[in-house]
């Protein structure tokens, strides 16, 4: 394999406390090593910003409901398909981009590691075939299990070992990373025309409420020790008022303590905030609670977060929140699509404009910037946009110009067209905040990294590490004449290196990399009664047997990094 | 106004997808500079002096420019497209997206057009002297944005689902119509003077359509509410007025519902 050194860069390391000093980065086998023979390939990063690679905690990028988005909306390629150039295959879609293109705008923006953030189990094979096809980035994927009915029945007689052999099993066959929960119990209701909005509606037939499913995973989760902890979306997403069932959930996670071997400290992450902190009782007198919220965050060090940031673009909303989605259509007309998903879960899809001149829009876009510079710990606080629920991850460039610049906070409040309404909703007209690159590497590489349990691996620059590096065309000697500049500079890279391959070289790809999917083996105790159970639920309620289940084998997983754990 | 005219010398095996022929593109460069303009034919892309031999220069601005078509355009797609002013004549007949997504300016298309003119028109003015195609002035595939905009005049017959998903704007057919008119229109206005078939107005929101002749299916979400006078290109005539489609959700204005209105002359 090559030798690189990246010479002169202003370094932000996180992991190794270096903020902005001019230093080299050595690269050999794919990893950061501390010295390197005189045959290295220089690259000069003189006046650059050097940073390791970015990792994309939450984003919706493979899977059957993503694909859904792309089915129904062909609109969303509409004059945005590029064609076969170079590396580079085609590609096209906007919110909803093709899997290859959505390895690519990730390659170009510096980003190395991305996790699909909802994979429906059944549909597991779908899944990773679209990881597979996603080129250079690495990925895993979330299971989904809060409204699975293993799990709920297991849960409902307290049965926290049998939960957490029933998840090792369900992530060792679907070759997943993660327990992610979405609208736990409301999903599940959905299937009976109802939803849950509060962590104690109980979810009709299995008489279990969302607060005893989350309390339960999160027991399970830190049982099994895995690198990442729970990974929730709340109850009650979207709606005025929403942020006290928030902090309902967020209690739940009061008295756990991480237990993992991985470094992460936390044992709840609550996704895309900014959803999750409105206040008022209706649309008219909808305000921001993200102050309630962060606050919360802030001073409970067993919680991160990601903010969801709203980017005021054309976009489509995707989620396992079957009921939200159904809400949704009926506030905005344009087209839904459901899936339900058997046994396990369910989705919805619908097109949304997050139109400036739309008080609620301009509002949300509020909330997300205020929880991202009112938290305390950056490495706790992470930049996401819920691709592509509150706008398309291709936006992040302008989510970091907007947090490294209040002057251009500052002008897109007044081009919003009830400015007023923001002002008097939001506190964003107080802060004055500017994120530095330091905070920003915390916030999109060695925080996500820590939360993910790949501290070890990347987001960031030690020697040992994995040699995913970004080279920003940033100069931070010198000042930001035009906030733009920031956003141009963050959105193609001078050089990223993947794993010690040049990916991309002036924010063209140049190698596909040898991009890997990463999964968690976790070991528990042989259960015959949950193995039982498995059985018995295949011949009785699935569609399909057990042997079609699994997600095995070089077509699905081809380049596999199995991460093992020992709960047993 | 400078006219750059292009006559079709080669014409295309498969279909040529031309959508540099707008006076936009056009504007401020020369005969030699557009005839190197990229078109593509098949997963081919190529030049469109390939297939057309262009003369004349072409003005500063779109405004001041106008392009006549000339020769057999049958199997040429996307004349005029995203056209913002200037004039665009074609003395044939062409095939799809005629005037797709025009913001301003005129088109005359002296034959026929295939499907999917005016899609998504913004604005301007497109007039097809032979028959019209289907889904005339709708959204794009997917889309629920359809015309918005402009005026549309069909001399001879159009085809199935125009006035899909309209938003506003006008359209006049002088001939018939096929099935579909104004599905899921929330505004605009579509006068038909011939004969309509069925499925006029179905989920339609808003919006006003004008049938001169027959309607071989009134859709059952039509409600008649009484006859009206009214005049219409200097033609004063009784209508019958139906409100629908009642099926369809409706907005409502100062406690009024607001309804699509279907006009169908006695």
């Amino acid at each position: 394999m090559s030798e690189y050194i990246i010479r002169n860069g202003h370094v932000f390391d996180p992991v190794q406390g270096i903020k902005g000093d001019q230093a080299d980065v050595a690269i050999k086998d794919g990893k950061i090593v501390d010295k390197i023979g005189s045959g290295a390939k220089v690259i000069d990063a003189k006046g650059k910003t050097v940073m390791a690679g970015a990792v994309e905690i939450h984003a919706h990028i493979a899977g059957p409901k993503v694909n859904m988005g792309r089915i129904y909306r062909p609109e969303d390629k509409l004059f945005t398909c590029t064609p076969t150039k170079g590396m580079e295959r085609m590609g096209g879609g906007n919110s909803i981009p093709t899997t290859f293109k959505t390895g690519y705008e990730y390659a170009k923006m510096g980003y190395t590691t991305a996790m699909e953030a909802a994979m429906p189990p059944l549909f597991s094979r779908h899944v990773h075939e679209e990881i597979r096809d996603t080129p250079i980035i690495d990925e895993g994927a979330f299971p989904v299990f809060g409204n699975n009915w293993f799990v709920l029945e297991y849960l409902k007689n307290k049965e926290v070992e049998n939960t957490a052999a029933y998840i090792a099993w369900l992530i060792r066959v679907t070759k997943g990373f993660a327990v992610k929960v979405v609208n736990p119990g409301g999903t599940e209701a959905w299937a009976w025309g109802l939803n849950c909005l509060s962590v104690n509606d109980p979810v009709p037939y299995f008489d279990i409420t969302p607060a005893e499913i989350v309390a339960g995973l999160i027991e399970a989760n830190e049982y099994l020790g895995l690198p990442h902890s729970l990974h929730i979306h709340p109850n009650n997403l979207g709606n005025p008022g929403c942020y006290e069932t928030t902090l309902d959930t967020l209690k739940l996670a009061e008295g756990f303590k991480a237990k993992s071997k991985f470094g992460r400290e936390q044992v709840m992450h609550l996704t895309h905030a900014q959803f999750h902190s409105y206040g008022g009782t209706n649309w008219g007198d909808f305000e921001s609670k993200a102050k309630e919220v962060t606050d919360y965050v802030n001073k409970n060090k067993n919680i991160t977060i990601d903010i969801g940031q709203v980017t005021l673009d054309e976009t489509t909303t995707m989620t396992a929140d079957g009921p939200f989605e159904h809400h949704l259509t009926g506030l905005n007309n344009l087209k839904w699509a459901n899936i339900d998903v058997e046994l396990e879960t369910g989705s919805g899809v619908v097109p949304y404009i997050y139109s400036p001149n739309i008080s609620v829009c301009a509002i949300q876009w509020a909330i997300g910037q205020e929880i991202a510079l009112m938290s305390k710990d950056p490495m706790r606080c992470y930049i996401t946009t819920d691709h592509p629920n509150a706008g398309p991850f291709t936006r992040y460039p302008r989510v970091i110009k907007w947090l490294m610049s209040a002057k251009a906070r500052e002008a897109q409040v007044n081009a919003f067209k009830h400015k007023d309404k923001v002002l008097s909703q939001t506190s964003i007209g107080t802060l004055d905040r500017e994120i530095s690159l330091y905070e920003l590497a915390q916030m999109t590489r060695a925080g996500p990294a820590k939360s993910l349990g790949l501290a070890s691996m990347c987001g960031g620059l030690k020697p040992g590490m994995d040699a995913d590096v970004a080279v920003y065309n940033f100069n931070p000697d010198k000042p930001v004449a035009n906030p733009d500049d920031i956003e141009k500079a963050f959105s193609r890279c001078a050089h990223v290196f993947k794993s010690g391959v040049e990916v991309v070289t002036n924010g063209e790809i140049v190698s596909n990399g040898h991009k890997r999917t990463l999964w968690v083996n976790a070991k528990v105790k042989d259960n015959p009664q949950v193995m039982r159970d498995i059985n018995e639920k295949f011949l009785k309620y699935y569609s399909m047997t057990q042997a079609n289940y699994e997600a095995l084998g070089h077509h699905f997983v081809p380049n596999p990094y199995t991460i093992e754990v020992d709960a047993s | 106004m400078e006219t750059v005219t292009i006559t079709m010398k080669n014409p295309p095996a498969l279909y040529l997808e031309a959508d540099n022929v707008s006076p936009d593109v056009f504007a401020g460069k020369t005969a030699a500079q557009i005839a190197e303009l990229h078109v593509h034919e098949g997963n081919t892309t190529s030049t469109l002096g390939k297939y057309f031999d262009v003369s004349g220069n072409a003005g500063a601005t779109a405004a001041e420019t106008k392009i006549v078509v000339k020769g057999d355009a049958k199997k040429v797609k996307y004349l005029g497209m995203k056209m913002s002013a200037g004039e665009l004549v074609v003395e044939g007949s062409m095939d799809q997206y005629a005037g797709a997504w025009m913001k301003g300016g005129k088109m005359l298309v002296k034959g026929n057009v295939d499907a999917f003119a005016a899609t998504a028109m913004k604005g301007g003015e497109l007039t097809i002297e032979g028959n019209a195609g289907n889904y005339l002035g709708a959204a794009y595939r997917g889309d629920w944005r359809g015309m918005s905009n402009g005026k549309i005049l069909v001399k001879g017959n159009a085809g199935s689902d125009i006035g899909m998903y309209m938003l506003g704007g006008e359209m006049v057919i002088n001939g018939n119509a096929d099935v579909h008119v104004c599905t899921h229109a929330e505004g605009g206005k579509v006068i038909i003077k011939g004969n309509a078939k069925s499925k006029v107005g179905g989920q339609m929101v808003e919006g006003t359509i004008v049938v001169f002749g027959s309607i071989d299916t009134m859709m059952p979400g039509f409600k008649p509410v009484g006859e009206t006078e009214m005049e219409i290109d200097g033609v004063k005539a009784k209508f019958a007025h139906y409100i629908g489609d009642t099926g369809e959700r409706h907005k409502k204005k100062k406690g009024q519902i607001i309804y699509g209105n279907l006009y169908q002359k006695i």
